[in-house]
């Protein structure tokens, strides 16, 4: 197979960035702009969508300037930032917003401790799910870890946040957050730069009392984040960051991040206070702005975040009465919430188009390594625990072969407490690809091991984070800025972890699947099967010899379609009213296995390797 | 055009399936626009999009921009890669005003191949082209897939919508092929250019309506659907498991004394797999009048 290499430009330094002056940036790009103004020293995180792109934006500025990684999981990534505040310098994690319930646990704690070197997290948040497993708030989190909350509301603001972000977490010791969504992060428009100031490191601060938490020492800091608490309240109560737009004094709208945008494109003339922190709120700004209008209404994606301080300080407002609580706003949305809440007269809708267009799931590659795992899963009539990345698409036709999937890292335990219930006849598989593996699967391995559990794992080695858009981890050999380093072995891992019976195949070897794993569910106590290829997209396009079907020799029985391979299509002869299969060479990457899975033997390379 | 403060903004939906340069095309003219100084957002929900899904990206630009969507129903221009996916956003389009231009390649997704019975019909969109632009007034279909061909490279088939949009908006065609040449590969440079100038010579020589675009995949066949069955011999079944691992339908299995039986007659499509593969030919297909399947 020949590998046509992508051009990342991973080491690309962006020598241009240090000059000043304005560019088109999307807010991923703008938050890792102001962090890089900032000063800031170490940057961590874990891919996830829409947040991936601010660490690899970061890890794009020389490497003198900042540290930037990947690491194992999102826990992980806060640690490090942690660490490296401890240490003195300015330091941030970012996250997709699931990714911070896994770091919740440090920080719980890191909200006791406060900070050194100023400290930064960035979560993105998913309203309307395009790409998780749900669309939690992180304003509540926030709220919970009692941790400044700021909501810029596009690419600009993004910038100017991150930036005033790192100076609010020194000032006031506390972590902050920045919560992004999905619309934010991918949203590019022109935005100012300013130059990279960084502050002396203030160097490791000896002081157990505030860096150990121990039971005395937690104690004595929790009535700390209650001053801390009121003291932000109290600054932001003046702060050029909010913004109280004079207008219709009929009509005001208390407002934060995204949905800014949509209450200026549909209510352009009335009153606005837009607020920077979304937790704590300068109740006294918003008690003002409340007498200064007559209707008030509160405009936020998904939970009543701010709506349910508000009334609980007893000013009168309204917001989830009209606006939903699920799902991501849109001028749409916002529009028909004051319809209904009588502001706005209701605007008549053209009947649909009759035209009938194509649903079109997201689908896995041509090729991909994935498909012949379930293919060879299916032929073995399983339970299978799924979990979370591309391979979650073998849920849906015509791959139809997992039944379960909750969190990153689930599979397997969901799998040993199957086994445990004792109620399925069926083998039961747990399905986990490679950085999912790392990320959260390797406790779950040990506990299978240590509580004898009779279940198959099958990691989905494709070499990659793939899901996300192809990002090294620990299992690649390479850093988040593209150098070498020790690659984890999976299989000694997997024996590390106390399992007897391991096996790597080859995941485009048809015969070699099956046959593993049939062994594999017939063993009894944890087998592992590593299933081995790489991803077929990243980190290099890889195409080999284009296959066609020799029409003449076609029964049309579509064995092959039930890969589910894209390049696979109908032809326009049929045998007795069944379409033979014709081959889109375009697609076709010339991984074999439609050829492997042909009953007649009537699919062939077209042409010798290149 | 949006070009004093109180006009609203220009509405540009650009949409397509995952791998077909979506977002490059959005990306050059949100470069134009700023080139031009005009506020300009630039929209796109990405994640599940190169696997194969839909994409599409907002590029909203004037004066004043506010919202990153554009609100329904307000699309002036739409722009698709892929002829299904342009119907799917033909709502997003302005009903008196917009105007449609696709491509019009199909890019057929598998699930449109689900139903494999004798005599079933793709799911691709059925409408042909020219009953789809008689409806919405202004539109244009080309075969930008093609004319991408002819000049020796798919992919391009972008650059040749990009070329039919420039004609759609007032921008000088100087600062498109300038913002073009910074954002293709160097290499490219040459054939994009080509590329671009195939789109607006398509428009400008007023090749409407619709060429003779592809009849939608698959949609010829029509045999009635027959009821298959299956005759299985039980002395003959020696309950091996083949006919049950190779049925592409997943219809057969072995019953509780360990011989194959037909589970899913509804899935059954007759493709005889079974009957060809069983190593002691206890497996017949039978049409839906009792006789063998010729
Ligand atoms: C806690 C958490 N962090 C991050 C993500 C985003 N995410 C979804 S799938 C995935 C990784 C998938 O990689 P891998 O397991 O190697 O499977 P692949 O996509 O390569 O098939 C990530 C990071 C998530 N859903 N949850
Ligand atoms: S990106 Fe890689 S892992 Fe994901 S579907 Fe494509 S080939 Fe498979
Ligand atoms: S060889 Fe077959 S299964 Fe593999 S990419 Fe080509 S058409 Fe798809």
């Amino acid at each position: 197979m020949t590998v046509i290499s992508k051009s990342k430009n991973r080491a690309a330094a962006i020598g241009e960035a240090a000059a000043a002056g304005a560019r088109p940036l999307t807010g991923n790009e703008a938050i890792a702009r102001g962090a890089w103004e900032a000063g800031v020293r170490v940057a961590s995180g874990y891919p996830g969508t829409p947040s991936t792109e601010i660490l690899e934006t970061l890890a794009r500025y020389p490497v003198d300037d900042l540290q930037a990684q990947w690491s194992t999981n999102e826990k992980v990534a806060l640690d490090v930032a942690i660490g490296a505040s401890f240490a003195g310098v300015r330091a941030m994690a970012s996250m997709k917003h699931v990714g911070l319930n896994v770091a919740a646990d440090a920080l719980m704690s890191l909200t006791y401790i406060g900070v050194n070197g100023g400290l930064v997290i960035v979560v993105c948040d998913d309203p309307g799910i395009h790409s998780s497993q749900n669309e939690q708030d992180t304003r509540l989190f926030c709220r919970l870890a009692m941790v400044p909350c700021l909501e810029p509301s596009d690419a600009q603001e993004a910038l100017e946040f991150t930036r005033a972000a790192f100076a609010l977490s020194e000032q006031f010791d506390t972590p902050v957050v920045i919560r992004s969504t999905t619309r934010l992060s991918h949203t590019r428009s022109v935005v100012a730069l300013g130059s990279r100031v960084v502050p002396p490191s203030r160097g490791f601060r000896e002081d157990t009392k505030k860096n150990v938490m121990i039971p005395a020492h937690a104690r004595a800091r929790h009535p700390r984040l209650i001053e801390r608490e009121q003291n932000l309240a109290a600054f932001f109560e003046q702060n050029p960051l909010n913004r109280w737009e004079k207008g219709d004094a009929a009509i005001g709208v208390i407002t934060a991040g995204t949905p800014y945008a949509y209450v200026k494109e549909i209510l352009p003339g009335a009153s606005v206070l837009k607020l920077a922190l979304s937790y704590p709120l300068p109740m006294e700004l918003i008690r003002d702005f409340a007498l200064s209008v007559g209707r008030v209404f509160v405009v936020e994606e998904l939970e009543p975040a701010i709506e349910t301080e508000i009334r609980a300080a007893g000013i009168a407002a309204a917001g989830k009465a009209y606006f939903p609580r699920t799902g991501e706003f849109s001028p749409e949305v916002v529009r028909a919430a004051f319809e209904r809440a009588g502001v706005l007269e209701p605007q008549p809708k053209p009947a649909p188009w009759p035209v009938q267009s194509t649903p079109r799931p997201p689908v896995l590659c041509p090729g991909c390594p994935h498909t012949m795992s379930y293919m060879a899963i299916r032929a073995l009539n399983a339970r299978v625990a799924g979990d979370i990345g591309c391979y979650t698409l073998a849920t849906i036709e015509p791959l139809r072969s997992i039944d379960t999937c909750v969190s990153m890292g689930s599979s397997i335990a969901n799998a040993v407490g199957m086994s445990k219930a004792g109620t399925e006849d069926k083998p039961i598989i747990a399905t986990i690809g490679d950085s999912t593996f790392l990320h959260a699967g390797i406790p779950p391995l040990i506990d299978a091991v240590y509580n004898n559990a009779n279940i198959t794992v099958i990691i989905l080695d494709n070499h990659i984070t793939a899901m996300t858009g192809g990002q090294d981890h620990a299992g690649t050999g390479r850093t988040l800025r593209g150098e070498g380093t020790t690659r984890i072995d999976f299989e000694q891992m997997v024996r590390a972890c106390g399992v007897k019976w391991v096996r790597r195949v080859d995941s485009y070897d048809v015969g070699q699947m099956h046959q593993s794993f049939r062994e594999a569910v017939a063993f009894k106590g944890v087998s592992v099967v590593i299933s081995d290829r790489p991803c077929v997209l990243d980190p290099v396009r890889i195409r080999g010899p284009v296959f066609a079907v020799a029409l003449d020799a076609c029964t049309a029985c579509q064995s092959c379609m039930n890969l589910g391979c894209p390049a696979l299509g109908w032809d326009d002869t049929t045998v007795e009213g069944r379409h033979k299969v014709k081959i889109n060479a375009e697609l076709c990457i010339g991984c074999t296995l439609c050829a492997q899975s042909c009953p007649s033997d009537c699919i062939r390379p077209v042409s010798p390797a290149a | 055009m949006a070009d004093t403060e109180t006009s609203p903004p220009t509405n540009v939906l650009i949409v397509g399936v995952g791998g077909q340069g979506v977002i490059m095309v959005s990306k050059v003219l949100a470069a134009l626009c700023q080139l031009h100084g005009l506020q300009v957002k630039q929209s796109e929900v990405h994640g599940m999009a190169k696997r194969g899904g839909s994409v599409f990206s907002h590029v909203r630009f004037g004066a004043q921009v506010w919202s990153p969507i554009i609100p329904h129903g307000e699309t002036d221009i739409l722009v698709a890669l892929e002829w299904s996916e342009g119907l799917r956003w033909l709502d997003a389009m302005r009903r008196d005003s917009g105007t449609f231009i696709a491509d019009t390649q199909q890019i057929v997704p598998p699930i449109a191949f689900r139903d494999r019975r004798p005599g079933a019909r793709s799911g691709y969109a059925p409408q042909s082209p020219a009953a789809v632009l008689e409806m919405v007034g202004t539109g244009f279909a080309l075969d930008a897939t093609r004319v991408a061909a002819g000049l020796g490279n798919t992919r391009i088939a972008n650059t040749v919508l990009l070329g039919a949009l420039s004609t759609a908006l007032p921008f000088p065609v100087e600062g498109w092929i300038s913002v073009l040449r910074d954002f293709v590969p160097p290499h490219t440079v040459a054939v994009n250019l080509k590329a671009f100038q195939a789109g607006r010579d398509w428009v400008e020589s007023g090749s409407r309506p619709a060429e003779e675009a592809a009849r939608p995949a698959g949609a010829r066949v029509a045999v009635a659907a027959r009821g298959h069955r299956l005759e299985i011999t039980e002395a003959w079944c020696k309950g091996c498991d083949i006919c049950v691992k190779m049925c592409p339908e997943r219809c057969l299995r072995l019953d509780e004394r360990g011989l194959a039986e037909l589970a899913n007659p509804a899935a059954c499509t007759g493709c005889r797999v079974c009957e060809w593969l069983c190593p002691d030919f206890a497996v017949r297909v039978l049409d839906g009048l009792g006789q063998p399947v010729a």
